[in-house]
């Protein structure tokens, strides 16, 4: 039986938990002692039962009748199982919303008939998009409080539509309750006659589950485990579907390799589908590591120096401009410059207001440039989502809107790849014939090492042995391939490129390429030595 | 994909995001279906080899097939057990009723582990659903270095992004099983074969629901024998999951002061 999580929502004390306890109730979801249980507490107190006291599980939120961080219960109805997640609406404790409402599939969001829509009601309105809830069904509560009055009721319908509209939060149903009594939660009202419409719980029944978006390949790469001299890339697949014989392209690198099997414990083998988590080894041992992402070959994440984002800041500290913060979007971490706040979304207008700060509890349109490059999927996408870290601590999240500056990206030609231009001949070809596969041995190191005297001996030696190799001398290069340059740090950097991509050809046709270059500084970049 | 399929995913993602992130790293195993189910997920996340150690937190007051199955266990899964003895009960407060006693003796149990193993993170096999302050807990949730547990300032979490690293002599509880139920514990055993101690299969028209020290744990009326019995009897239940667990039940609050003062 699948789960169905939805988020309750709504303005300090207009009757979120309560709603919630009713629904509860009228379901027949408390077990034998709860109620007794609480009857008992209510009688200490000298105050009448408030079903909230069975959902607010702390002392001091039972005694100050607030609700102080998100909960999560589970009831059944005729036809599925529902996750309910009661937030808390006070303005200070959004985070633990956000928190609630990330794993929601859409929201409950209660007004109180009396008070109208409130400034928390517009902020969770604006929250609830953010964080991949796109759907709400509203209870305008305490419908007994303004003595049932149809025409307020759609006034107040009416607003909450208007407000919702610029939001991205679409109103699928209205329901007028009064949750104390249970009129329209589970059982249809006999005083709101005027109402035709489904019960709350019938309006919740009518949502259907979305079928997830058709992903692309998303592979976030979250350990490299050793066993048995297998080296096994592990995480959970976010789209698409992984088998044994699949190329993958990995990011920021694109570099690509051959799945040669996936990994399970205790079984291996079968392929891998959206969702699952498992394991896979490589036909290459090309540098993989956590926060790369896998994806197929046709269709690759972004892979960008700047991005334009919406993000909801968290911490007590203001967020400036300028400041470093640390992004994390799958299981890559980058640090992220803030270069630019675009706006602060004004909750009561919506419209965006200039700020070089964000306070907390702040939304905002933001840009972040990268000190290493972002690997993000523009929304609706998985890795489109982030976290901000500011030191160990979480202080806010976003998803990314567009890309600003892609970065340059060549496709590597990986034996694979380089096949499919020249069907015919593949790697597995070569190396049947040569009785090995090609490699790049990089000798690296300042002149007059003895690089080239080396890598000389070494291929005379595995030439003796019959092997295939061959040495890529950069006094050689120098003279022809890179004859253009000189030695400045923009020429030297294009050096080792160029020296890079014709020792990768080499191994590509199954040659033992042993590379002798200069070295006087640490690369800047790293090139691919597959 | 099923649904266990989605919370076995889940839940495989957080121990490997305690294990990448947290070191020195440990694992509470009460020999219970919770954390033994935890276990088999742990063999799962990591390949077959559970890369950090587990531990009882032992009053010495577990039931005798209990002990017989976590020696059975620990054998067969190769696990690096390392017994965490609780100081004896005279060495607590007197005036506690005896689950209280029994709770103050696991929380000292589990003080004295961590400083002993210097662990900056404790996995543990709670579940939102058992009781309504675990329901409120966070996935990585931080402990300050007395153990206690400040739920009025929780750290986000949100689209499995965590906050995974606390102060110096300060610990992350880390909750894989938060978002199971206990219905889906026993669909998972069945589903992938478990062992399970005994216990919670009916005898005489009893079983164990819920396993603690043999003091304080009472059976409850079942006619459930088997796993399918087990998960029927659950499916059709009203009666709450720690309703023989004395510590529960001494007073309102009870449970909720055990686990600020740093009980599991």
């Amino acid at each position: 039986m699948k789960t169905f999580a939805v988020v309750f929502t709504g303005h300090v004390d207009h009757g979120k938990s309560t709603l919630v306890a009713r629904l509860l109730l009228d379901t027949g979801y408390f077990t034998d002692g709860k109620l007794a249980e609480l009857e008992a507490a209510a009688q200490r107190r000298g105050v009448p039962l408030e079903i909230s006291f069975l959902l607010d599980s702390f002392q001091v939120e039972r005694d100050q009748a607030v609700t102080i961080d998100a909960t999560r219960i589970w009831f059944s109805s005729a036809t599925r199982r529902y996750a309910i997640i009661d937030a808390p609406g006070h303005r200070e404790f959004v985070r633990h919303m956000v928190s609630g409402a990330a794993d929601a599939l859409a929201a409950v969001v209660v007004v109180d008939a009396v008070e109208g829509i409130g400034e928390q009601t517009r902020r969770h309105a604006l929250l609830l998009p953010l964080v991949g809830v796109t759907r709400a069904i509203v209870a305008i509560n305490k419908m007994d409080a303004i003595g049932f009055d149809a025409a307020r009721y759609a006034r107040i319908v009416a607003d909450v539509r208007a407000g919702f509209g610029q939001t991205g939060l679409e109103l699928v149903a209205a329901v007028p309750t009064v949750a104390r009594d249970g009129d329209n939660v589970v059982t249809r009202s006999a005083r709101i006659p005027w109402y035709d419409g489904p019960t709350l719980l019938g309006a919740l029944e009518a949502l259907d589950e979305r079928a997830a978006l058709h992903a692309p390949v998303r592979f976030p790469v979250h350990d490299v485990y050793r066993r048995d001299d297998e080296r096994i890339l592990v995480g959970n697949l976010d789209g698409g579907r992984v088998e044994a014989g699949m190329t993958l392209v990995f990011s920021p690198t694109r570099d690509s390799a051959r799945v040669t099997r996936i990994v399970r414990f205790p079984e291996s083998g079968l392929p891998a589908l959206a969702g699952e988590a498992f394991g896979f080894t490589l036909d290459q041992p090309i540098f993989i590591g956590p926060g790369d992402v896998a994806s197929d070959e046709r269709d690759v994440p972004h892979v960008a120096d700047a991005l334009d984002a919406t993000i909801f800041w968290l911490d007590r500290a203001p967020l400036e401009i300028g400041e470093h913060v640390r992004m994390r979007c799958g299981t890559r971490d980058v640090t992220a410059v803030v270069d630019r706040i675009g706006g602060v979304i004004d909750i009561e207008t919506f419209y965006e207001r200039p700020a070089s700060s964000l306070l907390r509890n702040d939304i905002a349109q933001v840009t972040l440039r990268g000190l290493q490059p972002f690997v993000v999927d523009p929304h609706p996408a998985q890795l489109s989502r982030f976290a901000l870290y500011r030191g160990d601590a979480v202080g806010g999240g976003g998803i990314v809107r567009t890309i600003v500056a892609e970065r340059a990206t060549r496709r590597r030609s990986s034996p694979d790849v380089a096949s499919l231009v020249a069907p015919g001949v593949s790697a597995a070809d070569r190396s049947r014939r040569y009785g090995h596969r090609g490699i790049v041995v990089w000798l690296t190191g300042l002149p007059s090492a003895g690089k080239s005297t080396l890598a000389a001996r070494a291929a005379a030696a595995l030439f003796a042995d019959g092997w295939f190799a061959y040495v890529l001398d950069g006094d050689t290069l120098r003279s022809g391939l890179s004859g253009d340059l000189g030695f400045s740090a923009a020429d030297r950097i294009e050096n080792a490129r160029r020296v890079g991509e014709v020792a990768a050809l080499f191994a590509d046709a199954g040659c033992i390429a042993l590379v002798a270059v200069v070295s006087p500084r640490p690369p800047k970049h790293s090139w691919r030595c597959s | 994909m099923d649904d266990l399929d989605a919370l076995e995913a889940r839940s495989i993602f957080i121990l490997r995001e305690a294990y990448r992130r947290i070191r020195p790293l440990g694992m509470l195993w009460s020999i219970g279906k919770d954390s033994t189910a935890l276990l088999w997920l742990a063999r799962k996340a990591f390949i077959g080899r559970i890369p950090f150690p587990v531990s009882l937190l032992d009053t010495g007051m577990e039931f005798p097939e209990v002990y017989a199955f976590r020696d059975e266990l620990i054998a067969a899964w190769g696990l690096d057990y390392r017994n965490a003895e609780c100081p004896p009960e005279s060495s607590v407060d007197q005036t506690l009723p005896p689950g209280g006693r029994a709770a103050a003796r696991k929380t000292e149990g589990l003080k004295l582990l961590i400083a002993r193993e210097r662990w900056r993170g404790v996995i543990l096999g709670i579940r939102r659903d058992e009781q309504a302050t675990r329901a409120k807990d966070r996935i990585f949730s931080p402990r300050a270095a007395d153990g206690s547990w400040n739920f009025a300032d929780q750290p986000p979490e949100f689209w499995d992004y965590y906050q995974t690293d606390v102060p110096d002599g300060a610990h992350l509880r880390v909750h894989p099983l938060l978002h199971w139920t206990e219905i889906d514990i026993w669909r998972y055993h069945k589903r992938e074969n478990i062992p399970f101690c005994s216990l919670y299969l009916a005898r005489d028209g009893y079983r164990f629901r819920s396993l603690g020290e043999k003091n304080i744990t009472v059976p409850v009326r079942s006619q459930a024998a088997s796993l399918d019995e087990i998960i029927a009897e659950l499916a059709s239940t009203s009666a709450p999951e720690r309703a023989g667990r004395t510590m529960d039940h001494e007073s309102e609050d009870a449970f909720e002061r055990l686990r600020s003062g740093g009980y599991m």
